[in-house]
Parts: C-alpha cells; sequence; structure tokens
C-alpha cells in the first residue's frame, strides 16, 4: 500500500517556499504525497502543487495564519490529523514549522526524527538517514505502528516537476479558537542586504575569525560583489556581533549549495561544513597549514586572508574585463 | 514572577567529539569532560537579565539527566541562579524528545511558572524539539529565537530573529520562550558566586515524585530509534598550495578553468 505522506508548504512572498517544494518533490517519490498550505495566500498558491508532487492539496486560506505563529497551525493539522492517519508527516527544517511539528508531536504523542538528509521504506519500515558529527551517518526509526513526523535539513532534495499531476483540492474548514490567537505579532523588522540571497547565489565568499576584525568583513563583500555573488558568514562572527544572523552559514544557520564557495579565514569546524560542504567547488584561504577547511577543498592556499582577499578582487576585474 | 530555566549537561563541544557507542546506539558521556551547554548559559545570561530588571522574582534552574548533571546546576548557580532542580531516574536513560519534554513538563508543572527559558536548541542532541514540546504538554503559547525579551504585566514581547530581520511577536504569560544563541553575554562566575551557590537551594527529584511511569519515559517510551551507526562519506581533500605571492592568480586560473568568471 502506498504510504501517505503530508508536507506542510510554507509561503513567501505569496508563493511556496522552495525549501517545502524540495521536500514535497521527495514525499512524491516516497508515496502518495499530500500537502497542506495555510493563511490568505493558500488558494492562490494551492493549485500549482500538482506540478510539484503534490496528489491532494488541503488549504485554508485565512489570514489568522499570517498574523498569528504557531497555533492556530497546530490545531488545524491537528484536527486533520484526527480525522485522517497518515503514515508520516515530512516537514522542511524552518523556525516556523519546527515549533508547529514539535507541538504536533507532544500533542499526538508523534516520534520526531530531526535533520534527516535521505529517507525510504523497507518494506514497512521507514529508514531515515541523519548525519551526525562529521564522520557518522545514523540510520532511525519511528518503532511503533502509526503516524510519525520526520523533519529534513534544508536542500538534502531537489525540487521536481510533476509535468501535468493536478491535485484536488479540499478546503478545510476548521473554526479556530480564540484562545490559539494570543500571540501576536506587533512589527516586522526587514534588514536589506543588496546582491542575490545566500540561499539563491550560485557563487558564496565567506568570511570567519581569521579577518581579524569587523572592518575587514567588507573585503568578502568586495569579492563577492565582482563574482557577482553573495557574502556569507561562520556562527563565530555572527555571534561576534559583525554581522546579522541572516548571513550564517552551518549547522545552525543557513545550509547552502552553491557552484562555488570562497572560505576565508575560516576553521572548518564540523559545524560550518554541515551547511557548505555540499558546495560544487570549494576554495579555502587559510594561513594554517592544518585547518580542517582544506580537507574539503578543491583547492587550498595557505596564506594571509588579508592580503590575497584585495589582489584576487583586483584580478577577477582585470581577467572580467578582458572577457 | 517564578522564572525558570531549562538546562543541559553535555559532552564539552571544544574537547571532544562526541562519539556514540555503536551498542547502546546512545551518547558516550563516560570518560569525557561534561559541561553546561553553552547555548543554555546564554539562555542563563537572558534569564537572569529579566530577573534583575523585574524585581522581586526567583530565578530555578531545572535539569534533567545523570546525577554527574548537579555539576551543571552548580554552575548555574555560581552565575546567578536562585534555586536548582535536578530530576535523575535510571528509568530517564535513552529518553526521546518526548521523554525529555514529558519529564521538564511534569516537574515544572508542579511550580505554576510564569514564565520559561530554553535555548533555541542543545549543543549536543539539537532537535530544537523540547521547548515547544514543554509548551504544549503544558498548554503555554511558545516565543521562540529570541534575541531580546522584556516583561510588561502579565504580557512578555519578544524580538524574534528572522532570515531577513526580525520581528516583534507579544504574548500573554505564562509562556515558554527560546534564546537565540549568542543574543546575550554570558555571564562568568565569580568566587564570590561559586561560593554562595553552595548555599543556594538544590532539590532532586525521581520518576516517581513526578508521578510519571517508567514505561512514558527513557528507552521504554522511546518514539525515536537509531537502528545503525555507520561511517559518513568523506569529500576528497585537492590541492594544497603554499601562497608565494602568487595566490590571487592560482585561484583566478582555477575560475576561469570552471568557467566561474
Ligand atoms: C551546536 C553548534 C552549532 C554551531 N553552528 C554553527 C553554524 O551554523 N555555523 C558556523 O559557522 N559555526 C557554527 N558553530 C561554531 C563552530 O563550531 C565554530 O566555532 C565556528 O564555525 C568557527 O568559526 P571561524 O572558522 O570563523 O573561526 P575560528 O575557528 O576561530 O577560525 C579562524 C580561522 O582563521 C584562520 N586565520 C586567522 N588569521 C588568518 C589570516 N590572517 N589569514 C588567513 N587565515 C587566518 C585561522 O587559522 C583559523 O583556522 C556551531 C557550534 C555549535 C557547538
Ligand atoms: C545526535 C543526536 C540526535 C538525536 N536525534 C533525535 C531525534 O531525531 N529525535 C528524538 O526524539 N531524539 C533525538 N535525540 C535525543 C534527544 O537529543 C534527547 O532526547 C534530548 O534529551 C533532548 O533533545 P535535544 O538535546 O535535541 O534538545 P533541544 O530541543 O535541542 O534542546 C533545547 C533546549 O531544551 C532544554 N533541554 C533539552 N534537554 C534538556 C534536559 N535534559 N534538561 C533540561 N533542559 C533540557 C534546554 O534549554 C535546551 O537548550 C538525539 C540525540 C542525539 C545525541
Amino acid at each position: 500500500m502506498a504510504k501517505t505522506i503530508w508536507v506542510l508548504v510554507e509561503i513567501e512572498d505569496g508563493r511556496p517556499a522552495r525549501s517545502s517544494l524540495e521536500v514535497l518533490s521527495k514525499a512524491a517519490h516516497l508515496g502518495r504525497a499530500e500537502a497542506i498550505v495555510l493563511g490568505s495566500a493558500a488558494a492562490t498558491v494551492a493549485p500549482s502543487l500538482g506540478e510539484f508532487g503534490a496528489e491532494k492539496v488541503y488549504v485554508h486560506a485565512d489570514p489568522t495564519y499570517d498574523t498569528y505563529l504557531t497555533l492556530p497551525a497546530v490545531d488545524t493539522i491537528s484536527d486533520l490529523l484526527q480525522r485522517q492517519q497518515p503514515d508520516l508527516l515530512l516537514f522542511p527544517t524552518t523556525y516556523d514549522v519546527r515549533d508547529i511539528a514539535a507541538r504536533l508531536s507532544a500533542r499526538h504523542n508523534l516520534g520526531l526524527i530531526t535533520d534527516a538528509t535521505d529517507l525510504r521504506y523497507e518494506g514497512e519500515r521507514l529508514e531515515v538517514t541523519v548525519p551526525w558529527g562529521g564522520e557518522n551517518v545514523v540510520v532511525a526509526t519511528h518503532p511503533y505502528q502509526g503516524t510519525g513526523i520526520v523533519l529534513t535539513r534544508p536542500k538534502a532534495f531537489s525540487v521536481e516537476r510533476f509535468e501535468g499531476r493536478q491535485a484536488e483540492i479540499e478546503q478545510l474548514s476548521v473554526t479556530l479558537r480564540p484562545e490559539s490567537q494570543q500571540m501576536k505579532i506587533l512589527d516586522r523588522v526587514e534588514v536589506q542586504s543588496e546582491g542575490p540571497a545566500l540561499e539563491d547565489a550560485s557563487i558564496i565568499v565567506s568570511g570567519g575569525r581569521g579577518l581579524g576584525k569587523a572592518e575587514n568583513y567588507h573585503l568578502v563583500e568586495e569579492l563577492a560583489a565582482v563574482l557577482g555573488g553573495a557574502p556569507g558568514a561562520t556562527r563565530a562572527i555572527v555571534d561576534a556581533g559583525w554581522l546579522p544572523y541572516s548571513y550564517q552559514i552551518g549547522q545552525t544557520g543557513k545550509t547552502v549549495k552553491p557552484t562555488l564557495y570562497i572560505a576565508c579565514g575560516i576553521s572548518g569546524a564540523i559545524q560550518h561544513l554541515a551547511g557548505m560542504k555540499g558546495s560544487k567547488y570549494i576554495i579555502a584561504i587559510n594561513k594554517d597549514e592544518h585547518a580542517p577547511i582544506f580537507s574539503v577543498a578543491d583547492l587550498g592556499i595557505v596564506g594571509d586572508v588579508l592580503t590575497i582577499l584585495p589582489q584576487l578582487t583586483e584580478e577577477v576585474k582585470r581577467r572580467k574585463a578582458q572577457l | 514572577m517564578k522564572i525558570f530555566v531549562c538546562v543541559k549537561q553535555i559532552p564539552d563541544p571544544n574537547t571532544v567529539e562526541s562519539k556514540l557507542d555503536p551498542a547502546t546506539k546512545r551518547l558516550v558521556r563516560t570518560g569525557v569532560s561534561l559541561v553546561l551547554d553553552p547555548g543554555d548559559e546564554t539562555t542563563i545570561a537572558a534569564a537572569i537579565k529579566l530577573r534583575d530588571s523585574l524585581g522581586n522574582s526567583e530565578l530555578t534552574a531545572i535539569s534533567m539527566g545523570p546525577a554527574s548533571a548537579q555539576e551543571a546546576l552548580r554552575r548555574a548557580l555560581a552565575m546567578g541562579v536562585d534555586r536548582a532542580i535536578l530530576i535523575s531516574d535510571p528509568a530517564l536513560a535513552g529518553s526521546d524528545v518526548l521523554g525529555t519534554a514529558r519529564t521538564l513538563a511534569a516537574a515544572l508543572k508542579r511550580e505554576s511558572p510564569d514564565l520559561i527559558f530554553c535555548s533555541t536548541e542543545s549543543t549536543d542532541g539539537y532537535t530544537g524539539m523540547v521547548p515547544g514540546a514543554i509548551a504544549e504538554l503544558l498548554g503555554l503559547p511558545q516565543l521562540t529565537f529570541a534575541r531580546e525579551i522584556t516583561v510588561e504585566g502579565s504580557k512578555a514581547v519578544i524580538k524574534r530573529v528572522t532570515q531577513t530581520g526580525y520581528e516583534v511577536v507579544e504574548s500573554p504569560l505564562p509562556a515558554v520562550v527560546t534564546i537565540a544563541s549568542g543574543s546575550f553575554e554570558a555571564i562568568y562566575p565569580t568566587m564570590k558566586g561559586i561560593m554562595s551557590a553552595r548555599k543556594k537551594p538544590f532539590s532532586q527529584l525521581s520518576l516517581s515524585d513526578l508521578g510519571l511511569e517508567p514505561s512514558q519515559v527513557g528507552e521504554a517510551g522511546a518514539r525515536e530509534q537509531i537502528l545503525s551507526i555507520g561511517k559518513a562519506e568523506a569529500r576528497a581533500a585537492g590541492q594544497i598550495i603554499k601562497d608565494e605571492g602568487n595566490a590571487a592568480e592560482i585561484i583566478a586560473d582555477f575560475l576561469q578553468r570552471h568557467q566561474l568568471l
């Protein structure tokens, strides 16, 4: 019997979030994929989800989901869970979805497996691959019958097209409880950044503590700019307050998969590697020849970032002018 | 106000590469140095700051773990926490997220907290699921990923980190709040703090004190199970070159060869 797998699809700027579509595509390979879309843009987004693998889409286009966090979505999915028993909730790891999944797990006693990079059914048993530390992978399962939850690591799967697939759409008629709407978003503040977003950039130039001080970070930004890429950072310099969190790449920051990743003054801690080692080409500049970053680099330069970066920016400008 | 902070003892992330025991499939905790989770230190700092700004409030640190976890709680007391509770019981070994949350929630419930602090995620297990599960089990709202928190009357307001900036979120109390790592300056215990920690109230609870059955927690109650542990595929290392003043050219050649310019 094909497994029924639910995917919670988040909406960004009126479109389904890429991370949700990645998970939906994977779900469609595993079994019967069903999407859940909530919020004011849900009705317009829903019809397109068949193309990304959904056979059915549950929709509730109530603006409450846009302005209140967590609980209304938990109540709605909970209600649906009581009526149907899917085999799996396969959710992308984002901060909002994580909150929703934790509550669903506690409310319905559903086992949770987090940080998954792959999963498959061996007969009836679900086997989930979870990378652990630098050198291990564990395989985990839900040791019981009934619905389980798996949260997937960003970029673990790619978005695929299921040409011509049309999803059946079901409007949910849930009445949202007022007591679930006591949390309010009072304000939203966007910090504008220039250039491509890290997630979409095909070239990323990233800086770490080896840059010495916050004032030197512009060297990274300048190289990123001439290459048409995006600047990124390690947690060490985000925690030190040089840059906002949105720059952080790694286990607790963003997972990126650019064509080229240039690591400047970055040691290559496991937690940083977790977010960038899927890059196609990696270049590392570090003055310590034993830095772990060199173990994943296609090209490693043992040297001083502070002298090499300005030279490289000039060299790239010069060659681009000749092309 | 009665404020609580959930803290965890973990293998020191700076000195040991965490290992899993292939037989028990659990984290190896013996023979390694154990510390209070650095993320939880930040969270404690946030909680202390709030307690001090509110006045007339008590801050309690609570942990579930083996006997050794009392060391982590002692450090929390030395940092400035007022009181500590350790939940320890052999039946808790091998708990998954649900078992952990169920245990912590049962202990918290007895205390009628106004505010419960957790870190966004732990440094060793980093599922980030315990706080939300505690909130659900206690029927409380959850305010996550906070980098600032204020309390006015019976409401908490946080600045919640988002991908592109932050949002300001308000919730009635009681509530569970998670703190984003690095957003508060850690507090280092002073000699005076360490001395006074010895006199602060410290209680220990077992499973039966909480009215929980061994079947609901630990390995017996776990809804997640590790089947096997294997080696990850290593990425092959490439060429390593020492800069002789020509690094920029070498890199530019590499970029051109791979059509990246
Ligand atoms: C649970 C957990 C989650 C984490 N999540 C993340 C995460 O998401 N992302 C992340 O990045 N980290 C994360 N970390 C932190 C991680 O362990 C490292 O501490 C961090 O990545 C180190 O950053 P860094 O390489 O900038 O600094 P350092 O480790 O201090 O390295 C600096 C490097 O620069 C080199 N250097 C110094 N001067 C120069 C120079 N002039 N020229 C060239 N090289 C120079 C040094 O040789 C060194 O290798 C996490 C840690 C934990 C415990
Ligand atoms: C590598 C690894 C992977 C794991 N994967 C899974 C999995 O996929 N599913 C699963 O169910 N379990 C998993 N576990 C087990 C899980 O880590 C433990 O159950 C743990 O007790 C709670 O999870 P956490 O550390 O991930 O907590 P998190 O939710 O990441 O912790 C966040 C915060 O909650 C509080 N907190 C967490 N634990 C305690 C505690 N014992 N005492 C006091 N406060 C606490 C702290 O404030 C902490 O900073 C895993 C463990 C490891 C080591």
